[in-house]
């Protein structure tokens, strides 16, 4: 059950992008920028969560969990010590995702060539 | 000035007009699909981690670090592209299609050095998601404080 709710609710974070990518012309980058935010946002007034407990990783995977993860930290700081944890608690819950995407790619990017054109 | 208008209205037909056209069911469809695949396999990840003891938060950051893994690992073999092309947001949005914009431009421009190539175009796509995806946090850390 925990599968077919995470398949189904990611499934459908990706068609929003999906129609997004189609009816907006909005490129990829923007929507990627636009879910992240919206994902903060939609935790600051409380909505992530529910949908996080809901969906298991159907909510994390997708990007808007990235934002969820950044605002949860934030506050959860703030909670902890007070105006100064907003600036220290976003990046520091994501550490661990931004850290492991820069090393492993500069990884890859020693290792793999870019393909020939076709 | 209106001339300008009128060509810039024909200009935009011609446009639609040339463009293939998208079938937003089955994109969406596929996008469905693929996306929701991922994040099962999300879940699997996470439930295989926590069978090994450990809580909650260190299975989703160990996920999201093995997520990134494989994203990164597929498009350095041609593969998530390939199936990006197939399954479009379904690709694009999961936290692998993050870590494919990350590493798609670290390879792309290795030939213009590894400080300004791969070190800088690195963050042609993710460094405005790290920009506004901060600013949000802060600015939502910032509303929490006053409004708790």
């Amino acid at each position: 059950m925990e599968y077919i709710k995470a398949f189904i609710v990611g499934g459908a974070i990706c068609v929003i992008g999906q129609i997004l990518i189609d009816k907006t012309k909005l490129m990829s980058g923007r929507i990627l920028v636009l879910f992240v935010v919206l994902g903060a946002v939609l935790h600051g007034i409380g909505l992530y969560e529910p949908l996080v407990n809901f969906a298991g990783a159907g909510a994390t995977v997708p990007l808007p969990g990235f934002g969820y993860s950044l605002a949860k930290g934030a506050m959860e700081e703030v909670d902890k010590m007070g105006l100064k944890g907003a600036f220290t608690g976003g990046i520091k819950s994501t550490a661990a995702g931004i850290t492991a995407a820069i090393v492993f790619a500069y990884l890859a990017a020693l290792i793999f060539n870019p393909k020939a054109k076709d | 000035m209106s001339q300008i208008q009128d060509m810039k209205k024909e200009y935009s037909k011609m446009v639609e007009e040339l463009s293939p056209k998208s079938n937003l069911l089955r994109d969406s469809a596929r996008a469905f699909w693929v996306g929701g695949l991922i994040c099962a396999i999300g879940q699997l990840i996470t439930n295989i981690i926590k069978s090994f003891g450990y809580n909650h938060d260190e299975a989703s950051m160990l996920t999201t670090i093995i997520l990134v893994f494989l994203g990164i690992i597929l498009t350095g073999l041609d593969i998530y592209d390939s199936l990006g092309k197939y399954a479009g947001a379904g690709t694009v949005v999961p936290i692998t299609g993050f870590a494919n914009s990350i590493v798609s431009p670290a390879i792309e421009y290795k030939k213009e050095g590894y400080v300004f190539g791969v070190g800088a175009k690195m963050f042609t796509i993710a460094g405005p998601v790290l920009v506004y995806g901060t600013i949000a946090s802060v600015a939502v850390g910032i509303v929490h404080y006053f409004f708790k």
